[in-house]
């Protein structure tokens, strides 16, 4: 091989077809993930050398068709259309062949150069189903593949075929098509005519498919054949809608439709050519599996068993190596410290950029186990079971059955719950989704509960906290239902779902999903939330001169010498008690002194500035500190707190509920500040997610002041309607 | 009938698919054409959604999108 060449194949097929385990075995670890430009739907990609060859092997979204009603539709069509791979790799699923073909006679009239791959014939096989490749191949004029893509057979033909597809010359033979009904057929040949006489030059599409598309009112066709024709595309659109009329009155329906039911009426002439089905009544594994899983009666039960082992191994095991990577963090904190000499770029490198990004990346082994798990549910087909159990109960908030397991996760963490909305298929399933997330409470909150409404509320403490879910819950349910009603107005995306059958996984899947979700999160971690780890940093450790009301240093000193004396004038038995006094007195001096640090701090002078903001609430400036600083996580609430009422630290949860209750706070300012922790604006690492998961600066910016105000009206109306009760 | 109104178990053909846009559109791309025979499997343990086999595979719908779909009941 003297010149090498880089050959583009896509890897189109219906979802479940099998398609994402073929590519990960072309491809391996050398996989590129990212999004299709401009959409939030993923777009991988792998560069393989092969015989000789440079492949680059994308994978489009799995779609059953390509009419332009979803973005994967409209992704994978225009990379087909747009970019001209060289070759099409469809991917059907032998025993699903009849509706597979439906997808693939699209790609057979785009007119590109497109490969049938037969994936799981030995599953087909064991059915009793039959597959004559040879004829399939002969009647469509497409070379036909064996492949069984778990047991990685076949790839390697199916490779060289692409190749070999590749290299052929293009207007070899007459292709093929679906044959529609006679008057379809006129009118698609009058206008292909028309489109070749006015406008062959101007537009790149396959002529016989440009003329079937505008006979089905497809509008991004239309536009961009207005777009590019300019005046004789108008012309040709204007014969185009006297065609869709006259054919409307003669077949008293759309021609679309009428399209639709022919293609299918082509696919069934050629199953009937092609497929031997021996077997009576298929023995169907899963259908027994299901008789179990989506039972009325234990259906249910099985699946919040399974939601709760999530749950748990999710944040009950990774809770381990969450303090592994936590003492991790500290003794690399505590290594600069040692090494770094004292200075303001010392303090940066630790509490801004250690302290800040280790605070995030302890949600890693919370990412890697969840998503393992949802890897799990999705390749052995039980997602879409969940999906069909939830429907009913999620469908009452406008949403699909999959959003339940986002919004459930979302009580542990809300970084992995907003990445785990990729599984929704709708865009705007996902927004929702997303929205509406926060507001169940996660469980760094939770601390924050547990001390105030552990002092202020006592035995009654279970309750108040349970019922702050519950809040979260229902105002989910309300935002879900007033989003949907206004800013995500629409039809509900349809519920039309296919139930694949029960696959055993494979490990090498599994792996390879959960590594491009750690990686996409790691990636986040070197950029924005570095950058706001150091902005939130930067607001708390500025000004470097704090003018303090009382010259702590000189305090200090004055102490240490009193002590002194008092030791040298002490027996040898009071001397130890004397300097563990000493100790103490010392480190009081120095949380008096951190206080007021932390009060004239910008970040101090913030929260004292905004109190105003608060005081409706019943927050005091300190409150209104911590809240701020609860932006970057918000377990950092208490020990704020417990930094401003100079207490000896979050640990000490009695002194802070002691200084708390001398605060001048009382039960009823708690539970409002407790309701504004429960809604208000997600922390930093949420919100860089949220970013990048709706694509979109407008969306995260509304997420973040719409949960703040709905925060700040619920506290006020904690507040300020107890008052009027007399609490 | 509709198919909304089969029984779990009952088999039936289709008659016709109503509705209107990308709805009726979908149903259609996924084999519910005329012609197309459908069994019942079952309805989710809420009564909503409703499994179907046709054309070898399982689909769900929602009662709603079913209520959309004629169809002739077929002699067991």
């Amino acid at each position: 091989m003297s010149e090498k060449k880089i050959i583009t194949i896509a890897l189109a097929g219906n979802p479940n077809s099998g398609k994402t385990t073929i590519f990960n075995n072309i491809t391996g670890t050398r996989q590129k993930v990212g999004n299709w430009p401009g959409v939030t739907v993923e777009k991988k990609e792998g560069l393989i050398q092969k015989f000789g060859y440079d492949l680059k092997i994308v994978d489009l979204p799995g779609t059953y068709s390509l009419t332009p009603f979803s973005i994967e539709e409209i992704v994978a069509r225009d990379f087909v259309l747009e970019e001209s791979p060289d070759v099409v790799i469809d991917i059907i699923d032998s025993s699903n062949l009849e509706r597979s073909l439906y997808l693939a006679t699209q790609f057979r009239e785009i007119d590109s150069k497109v490969l049938f791959a037969l994936n799981m014939a030995d599953v087909a096989r064991s059915h009793g189903t039959k597959i004559d490749a040879e004829k399939l191949s002969n009647l469509l004029d497409v070379p036909v593949v064996f492949t069984v893509g778990n047991k990685n057979e076949g790839i390697d033909n199916l490779l060289q075929e692409a190749i070999k597809l590749a290299e052929s010359d293009p207007n070899e033979k007459e292709k093929r098509n679906v044959k529609y009904s006679r008057e379809i057929e006129n009118a698609i040949l009058k206008l292909k005519t028309l489109i070749e006489e006015k406008a062959a030059n101007k537009i790149h599409y396959n002529s016989r498919w440009t003329a079937i598309k505008l006979l089905e009112d497809d509008r991004i066709v239309k536009e961009r054949f207005i777009g590019k024709a300019g005046k004789a595309g108008e012309e040709i659109i204007d014969e185009v809608q006297v065609l869709r009329k006259n054919l409307l009155v003669h077949y008293d329906e759309d021609p679309e439709i009428v399209m639709t039911d022919d293609r299918y009426g082509f696919i069934a002439g050629i199953i009937k050519e092609i497929q031997t089905i021996s077997a009576k009544e298929r023995i169907d594994f899963s259908r027994n599996i299901d008789l179990v899983l989506t039972n009325r009666f234990i259906g249910f039960p099985i699946f919040i068993f399974f939601i709760w082992a999530m749950f748990q191994l999710t944040f009950t095991l990774g809770a381990y190596p969450m303090d592994w990577i936590e003492s991790g963090v500290n003794l690399i904190s505590s290594f600069a410290g040692n090494i770094v000499p004292e200075s303001l770029l010392k303090d940066l490198l630790i509490n801004g950029i250690i302290g800040g990004v280790g605070s995030v990346i302890v949600f890693l082994p919370n990412i890697l186990i969840l998503f393992f798990c949802i890897a799990l549910f999705e390749d052995t087909g039980y997602m879409a079971r969940a999906a069909f159990l939830m429907d009913k109960i999620m469908h009452l908030i406008g949403l699909h059955g999959k959003s339940f397991i986002p919004m459930l996760m979302g009580f542990g963490c809300n970084v992995p719950a907003i990445m785990a909305t990729r599984t929704l298929e709708s865009e705007k399933d996902r927004i929702l989704t997303i929205l509406i997330t926060p507001f169940m409470s996660c469980s760094a909150k939770l601390p924050v509960y547990i001390v105030l409404a552990g002092t202020f509320f006592a035995a009654k403490a279970g309750n108040v906290i349970f019922s702050l879910y519950l809040l979260g819950i229902l105002l989910s349910i309300l935002s879900g239902r007033l989003f949907r009603s206004t800013l995500l107005k629409g039809v509900d995306a349809p519920f039309v779902m296919e139930l694949p059958p029960y696959r055993v996984p494979m490990l090498k899947s599994l792996m390879i999903h959960m590594w491009d979700r750690s990686k996409m999160f790691l990636k986040r971690m070197g950029g924005v939330i570095l950058v706001g780890s150091v902005i939130v940093w930067a607001l708390s450790a500025f000004p470097r001169s704090i003018e303090y009301s009382v010259d702590y240093s000189f305090e200090i000193n004055r102490m240490k010498e009193s002590f002194n004396m008092k030791i040298a004038a002490a027996g040898e038995k009071d001397k130890e008690l004397l300097k563990n006094e000493r100790i103490a007195a010392i480190a009081e001096i120095e949380k008096a002194m951190n206080a007021e640090k932390t009060e004239k701090s910008y970040m101090g002078r913030i929260g004292k500035g905004i109190s105003p903001v608060f005081e409706p609430l019943g927050i005091d400036w300190r409150g209104s500190v911590s809240l701020l600083t609860g932006f970057f996580a918000k377990e950092i609430v208490v020990s704020t707190l417990g930094v401003l009422y100079s207490t000896e630290g979050p640990d000490d949860k009695d002194a802070l509920k002691n200084a708390l209750r001398s605060s001048g706070m009382t039960p009823l300012s708690a539970l409002s500040m407790m309701v504004f922790v429960l809604l208000y604006l997600p922390c930093l690492a949420t919100i860089a997610m949220i970013r990048k998961e709706t694509g979109s600066f407008k969306w995260t910016a509304f997420s973040i002041v719409y949960s703040t105000s709905v925060a700040w009206i619920a506290a006020f109306c904690v507040f300020q309607g107890g008052k009027l009760l007399g609490y | 009938m509709l198919l909304s109104e089969m029984k779990e178990g009952e088999k039936g053909v289709v008659i016709r698919v109503a509705g209107n846009g990308a709805l009726r559109r979908r149903i259609l791309e996924m084999g519910i054409v005329k012609g197309t025979e459908v069994f019942v499997e079952k309805y989710a343990p809420l009564k909503d959604p409703i499994e179907l086999i046709l054309k070898g595979y399982h689909i769900s719908l929602r009662v709603e999108e079913a209520a959309q779909i004629t169809v002739e009941k077929s002699k067991q």
